[in-house]
């Protein structure tokens, strides 16, 4: 090892290196695109993993939504095609029944109304929503706060619009926190407005009311229109999917096999094919970025037989001079890891800053479609050091082809 | 320093195998200045590369200062060659990309004598070819016979106790030819044995001993004039 830290080592590479200036280039080229190309899928793939994270965003993934439709097969004197609603009773059921599996829910009412600010006016869907949603789907507040459980004990006529309701009744700069605005003919205090929310957005523009203010103004009595279900963290979605709108079945009469009585949504079913998808984007990339940096290790070894070949009467002369093969096939092999270990690096540093470009350039904003692009320290530091592995490894070969030539056939070579 | 016995080499050549040396005798003491003489085919190079320990006898005795040179592996023969022997070839074999100084210093490097003192001793060298002043030059910016001194600097530079030239005026026009003998000569006058092979008369003339090879046997080994006059 004592070689490897001899300035001697160094300078005769460094010699043969500059004296080979091209094959050195086009050596280190192709080793630098083989781990540059690794490092950009890596993170491009990291990036698109981001990005579909950033789309679930603030919406709580292990969500399932639930509604009624018709029903389908007749049961328990029913006909088919019966219309029914969720109501109250069936909200409190479930959340004895599932209460160590689910997180949150919310029962949500909906209509659409005219809203109305001083001359301003505007149709929209009005939401009767419980404080729980904001824990659903983060609320992005600019102003004010969300319903809060005081608003729902006490019927209060307030609501929360979204920014561009805001804009649209309201003058700008005008602070909209504390006035009122007309919905359906009734005053409402608006105590918040929020703007978009980051990734899957429920609701669009939709005014919220609190749920039990909603159910007298509109006389909706126990009726729900809607509920969103979020589970505990590892518990099956789907399976609890299922198992809830079983339990909705029998509550309503409805046959157990009828599959359209009730709607439902499972978000989690959406986010697992993404995974999937993710996963296997994630395969491909290691696999391309590994091809072709052994592709690049091989472009190595081949260039430095070349070399060898080329060099052969050089090595003959070195030989003639004193050196061993052992020192021969040193020299040959630390070039080969020398030539490899500076590819690398450029190769890393490359991919690094196309990452950053990337990362500027479209990994930022709303519609960022890679965000935040990035290879972990590990990854790389394993891929190097794979890398060097395998530039010695390679070397081995051309090193071998130099040995065994003799001098004096080297030497007769003109 | 050099002794040969009924040494035999052959080449195989397809099926057949060609002849080379025939059974040389020879016995060179240390200092003489001697000259290898015969035309092409004569087998003169083959002996100097079996000298040289640059190729493998196939059958005698060959013993290089009093040591039986037998079943060398690579390693043992380059640290043989770098001890014992110096060499000048006729295409002066320089690595083109190093300066005449690190060319004079190669050798040095793999006896592992440190860089700065390699350099120095080398300069020395050089500087008894009369060639400091390039010391920085590249090879391909000298001429041919300042190769071929740089050469001979490199050949000298690990104190060889043989210096062995593969025609070494070979590419060389007749006034550096003198200049280079003479160098040669001054060498064996300092004490060095000296083994040349030329197919050139004048060259041959102004060593000590000729020997001449034909077909791969020794036709004649006389004392030439020069060594008949000191």
């Amino acid at each position: 090892m004592k070689f490897l830290f001899d300035s001697d080592t160094w300078q005769e590479i460094y010699g043969s290196i500059r004296k080979n200036k091209i094959r050195t280039v086009i050596t280190i080229i192709g080793v630098l695109w083989g781990i540059f190309l690794l490092v950009v899928l890596l993170g491009a793939a990291r990036g698109m993993d981001n990005g579909f994270k950033k789309i679930f965003g603030d919406f709580a993934t292990n969500s399932v939504f639930v509604w009624t439709q018709r029903t389908d097969i007749p049961f328990k004197g029913f006909q088919k095609g019966r219309r029914f609603r969720l109501n109250m009773n069936d909200i409190d059921a479930l959340k004895s029944e599932y209460s160590d599996k689910i997180k949150f829910l919310a029962s949500r009412n909906q209509t659409n109304n005219l809203l109305v600010h001083d001359f301003k006016s505007g149709s929209f869907q009005v939401s009767g929503d419980y404080p729980v949603l904001d824990k659903i789907q983060k609320k992005n507040l600019i102003y004010g706060r969300f319903i809060n459980e005081n608003d729902i004990n006490s019927l209060a006529k307030v609501t929360v619009i979204s920014e561009d309701i805001y804009k649209q009744l309201f003058d700008k700069d005008e602070m909209p926190i504390g006035q009122y605005i007309k919905i359906n003919n009734i005053n409402y205090k608006v105590v918040g407005v929020y703007g978009p929310s980051k990734g899957i957005d429920l609701d669009g523009d939709t005014v919220y009311i609190p749920f039990s203010t909603f159910r007298k103004v509109y006389n909706t009595a126990n009726k729900v229109d809607w509920m969103v279900i979020t589970a505990n963290p590892k518990i099956d979605i789907v399976q609890m999917e299922s198992d809830i709108k079983l339990t909705l079945k029998s509550l309503h009469k409805v046959h157990p096999e009828d599959k359209r009585a009730f709607g439902s949504f499972n978000l989690g079913t959406q986010i697992d094919k993404f995974t999937g998808f993710l996963t296997g984007m994630q395969f491909l990339t290691w696999f391309v970025g590994i091809a072709t940096l052994i592709a690049g290790v091989f472009a190595i070894g081949n260039i430095l037989l070349i070399t060898v070949k080329e060099r052969t009467k050089e090595i003959g002369i070195r030989r003639a001079l004193g050196a061993t093969p052992k020192s021969i096939r040193q020299q040959i092999i630390l070039e080969s890891v020398f030539l490899t270990t500076v590819a690398g690096m450029l190769g890393i540093v490359f991919g690094g800053f196309v990452l950053y470009i990337i990362d500027t350039t479209i990994g930022q904003g709303e519609d960022a479609a890679l965000v935040n692009p990035t290879v972990n320290i590990p990854i790389i530091f394993i891929a190097f050091v794979t890398l060097i592995v395998l530039g010695t490894l390679i070397g081995l070969i051309p090193a071998h082809m130099a040995t065994i030539v003799k001098p004096i056939e080297a030497l007769r070579e003109e | 320093m050099i002794r040969i016995e009924k040494l035999h080499k052959s080449y195989p050549i397809g099926k057949d195998s060609l002849h080379v040396l025939k059974g040389i005798d020879l016995h060179i003491k240390e200092g003489e200045f001697v000259s290898i003489m015969g035309s092409s085919g004569s087998g003169k190079s083959t002996l100097l590369n079996i000298v040289g320990l640059l190729d493998v006898h196939d059958e005698g005795n060959y013993y290089l200062n009093g040591q039986l040179i037998k079943d060398l592996n690579e390693k043992k023969a380059a640290i043989l060659r770098n001890k014992f022997l110096g060499f000048v070839f006729q295409s002066f074999n320089l690595i083109s990309y190093k300066t005449a100084l690190e060319n004079v210093a190669l050798p040095l490097y793999y006896k592992g004598m440190n860089r700065k003192e390699r350099l120095k001793v080398a300069l020395e060298y050089l500087d008894q070819v009369g060639l400091k002043d390039w010391a920085n030059h590249l090879p391909n910016e000298l001429s041919g016979g300042q190769k071929q001194r740089v050469a001979i600097a490199r050949a000298l530079v690990t104190k060889p106790k043989v210096v062995l030239a593969d025609e070494p005026t070979g590419a060389l026009d007749s006034t550096t030819t003198d200049s280079v003998m003479d160098l040669l000569k001054d060498i064996n006058d300092q004490g060095m044995t000296v083994f040349v092979i030329t197919h050139e008369e004048e060259v041959a003339e102004q060593t000590k001993r000729i020997v001449r090879l034909k077909d791969g046997v020794i036709t004649s080994d006389e004392l030439t004039k020069a060594a008949k006059a000191v």
